[in-house]
């Protein structure tokens, strides 16, 4: 199963340099010269490799430059290529032809750590705004986070259209419902929009740089909140990330633990998510509906584990919260009550049909360019994609596929439709699974203490949260400090996916796309 | 249509069941906050949530306000999309440098008088993201705040309270 290694291999040969500091094991690292990065990019291409990840790391402090890093996935294989960029000299070459994430991943490394991807096709700045000043560039060792940003004058060069009929609908960054800020740009004629550009970046608070200054006890909490519906994933990643590199193994029952709560967000963001997507087509009837399924799982969160979203219970080395016989008598009762109920509201979803004008066929992102774009998670897996860290990266229980059994729901539609009922049938395998696991959680600890990690290695870890894969990639400093967290939220990647779904829709339809995606602000804004 | 209504009545009233030491607190909480809504705002407050930096997950539990349990529109209370309409704004944070114009612009477009109230630890005292090139901090350093209800996220019962608290 390392089909990507051998690639690297067959084409670079000795060139290519195995880094025996990446952790676990089954992830590999090389690196290569910096001018033939994008020859190994390639190389990954033909190989039919997805980019997961690319970014930068100050790595001054061992005296070496900077790194660039890219991360490559195929199956259940992750192979990361870096290069190394001399101080005197910030360039690297760019990877946005061959594989289109690249297009932002660049533009934030060039925003943020001051590198130049040469041949990148936009040279805007990405989530850095223009009132920033030039030299500003945090992630690099020798900027000073504590210190208040001045601003200066600039704007930002939006993409027009122009033409007889030709109209513009700015929105935003504060957006008329309850939700995070950001700013869309329709370009339309009549009611079809010709193009969308979506500028994020509003609610970036600097959170990678933060997990520099923290210890990396404290950086599970941090990462517990760089987005707050996807909190327990986020914390497993962190801690998986950082115990692999510690060399701890957290015990049997903690795994589980953590699978349980992982699973219990999954049901409650989803159930939102359909209600919300029913809502956006004005079927308000669902939004309640599922909405007090989901108030009843938050609120057995807050009973049976002390937090709604059951945040700051992963810790590294295990979790604070462990379930007893009541506990778990509770939770089974809970899954067979939304169990029959939520078959009930999927049969009415289903039937409705002024529901199914709205959803099928609107907001279509086609199996080809779903895989064009890298998408991941509920995206990825209604267009066609086969990608799921609990399949192809799991960590126990997941492992264990004879016994799980999971059916990941694959659609090829694409459309709005496709993405709620990839939920709806996640919502039921959660179910499933989460009755499973009660029934055959091991007994034991539920917490191991986690040492430091040593100098100058990494750490890496993918876990499936509800919107799909996130990852972690964490480095420790000379003296075993945090030196880089690099986070990569689901939505780094599928924002992009939005802007060219909604493209031949009508304006309406947009906050109904949208709502299909529901990809976070501030876990691509960081 | 028949299921739909056949879920709507077996659904019933979900709202106040007051078995619960939790719907007891709720049934307190906003009896006395529709009171206060009534005499002081003609019985309807209108609020206007700002995310001036947050995690989302503040805004989770704000949007659990309106759910059929909580049911906050039943004291008076309901959210608008524009400020223009506000009296009271329920701002999360900490407010990130690239909110800060877009929020001030937003508190300017509020009609006086006005109310804001800062939600959230994060909003309260900038939490765990502080200050920093990015993040400003807590929302009093940007505009003027009348109340803060802090948790990480406050549950929608200790919104209503803190709303009920900042009206009073």
């Amino acid at each position: 199963m390392s089909m990507l290694k051998e690639a690297i291999i067959s084409v670079f040969g000795e060139e290519a340099r195995f880094d025996e500091g990446q952790h676990p094991v089954s992830v590999s690292s090389c690196v290569v010269k910096r001018g033939r990065f994008a020859e190994a990019a390639r190389v990954m291409k033909k190989a039919y490799a997805l980019l997961a990840a690319e970014w930068a790391a100050d790595e001054t402090a061992f005296g070496r430059g900077f790194g660039i890093y890219a991360c490559y996935r195929w199956g259940a294989e992750y192979l990361i290529v870096k290069t190394e960029v001399p101080s005197d000299d910030l360039r690297f070459p760019s990877l946005a032809k061959k594989f289109v994430p690249a297009f932002r991943f660049e533009r934030q490394i060039q925003s943020l750590m001051g590198i130049t991807p040469t041949g990148h096709p936009d040279t805007r700045p990405w989530i850095k705004f223009e009132d920033w000043p030039a030299d500003a560039w945090p992630l690099r060792k020798t900027f000073d986070a504590s210190k208040p940003m001045a601003r200066v004058p600039g704007e930002y060069a939006w993409v027009r259209a122009e033409g007889e009929g030709v109209y513009e609908i700015p929105v935003g960054p504060v957006h008329a419902g309850i939700i995070e800020p950001g700013h869309f740009r329709f370009q339309a004629l009549g009611e079809d929009v010709i193009n969308l550009e979506a500028r994020l970046g509003y609610v970036h608070k600097g959170i990678e740089k933060r997990f520099e200054s923290l210890s990396w006890k404290d950086g599970a909490l941090l990462a517990g909140r760089v987005s707050g519906d996807t909190t327990v994933a986020h914390s497993i990643a962190y801690c998986m990330a950082l115990e692999s590199m510690a060399g701890c193994s957290p015990p049997e029952r903690a795994y589980w633990l953590r699978a349980l709560f992982l699973e219990r967000e999954r049901i409650a963001n989803h159930l939102g998510d359909i209600g919300a997507i029913c809502n956006d087509a004005a079927f308000a009837f669902m939004i309640f509906q599922m909405s007090r399924l989901r108030e009843m799982i938050v609120s057995t969160n807050q009973k049976l584990f002390g937090h709604r979203f059951i945040m700051d219970r992963v810790v590294p080395g295990g979790v604070t919260v462990d379930i007893d016989a009541a506990g778990k008598k509770e939770i089974l009762t809970e899954m067979d009550m939304l169990s029959k109920d939520f078959e009930r509201l999927v049969v009415i979803y289903d039937e409705h049909s002024s529901l199914e004008d709205r959803v099928r066929d609107t907001g279509i992102l086609t199996p080809e360019r779903a895989r064009e774009l890298c998408v991941v998670g509920v995206v990825a897996r209604a267009s066609g994609l086969n990608l799921d860290c609990r399949i192809f990266n799991p960590f126990p229980p997941f492992d264990q596929h004879h016994y799980l059994e999971l059916d990941v729901p694959v659609l090829i539609s694409g459309d709005v439709h496709a993405r709620a009922w990839v939920r709806i049938q996640e919502v039921r395998e959660s179910i499933r699974i989460i009755r499973k696991f009660l029934e055959d959680m091991p007994e034991g600890e539920i917490a191991v203490p986690v040492a430091l990690p040593r100098p100058d290695i990494s750490g890496f870890a993918a876990v499936e949260g509800w919107r799909g894969e996130i990852i972690y990639w964490l480095q420790s400093g000379p003296h075993s400090e945090v030196n880089r967290c690099m986070v990569r939220d689901p939505s780094s990647v599928n924002w992009l996916a939005l802007e060219l779904a909604v493209l031949g829709n009508i304006v309406p339809d947009f906050p109904l796309c949208n709502k299909s995606f529901n990809q976070s602000y501030s876990g691509h804004d960081l | 249509m028949i299921r739909i209504l056949r879920q709507i009545f077996r659904t019933g009233v979900v709202t106040e069941p007051l078995q619960s030491d939790l719907d007891a607190e709720l049934w307190e909480v906003g009896t006395r906050l529709e009171e206060v809504i009534r005499k002081r705002f003609r019985r309807s407050l209108t609020i206007r949530q700002v995310d001036a930096g947050s995690c989302n997950g503040c805004e989770l539990e704000i949007h659990a306000m309106n759910n059929p349990i909580y049911n906050c529109e039943r004291f008076g209370m309901h959210f608008t999309a524009s400020p223009r309409f506000a009296d009271l704004l329920l701002v999360t944070g900490p407010v990130a440098h690239n909110m800060e114009i877009a929020l001030r612009r937003t508190y300017d477009a509020t009609p006086a008088p006005k109310l804001v109230i800062a939600v959230g630890d994060c909003g309260c005292t900038g939490g765990i993201f502080g200050q920093s090139y990015a993040s400003l901090g807590s929302i009093d350093k940007v505009i003027p705040v009348d109340a803060c209800i802090p948790g990480c996220p406050p549950t929608p019962t200790a919104l209503l309270n803190g709303i009920l608290k900042a009206l009073s």
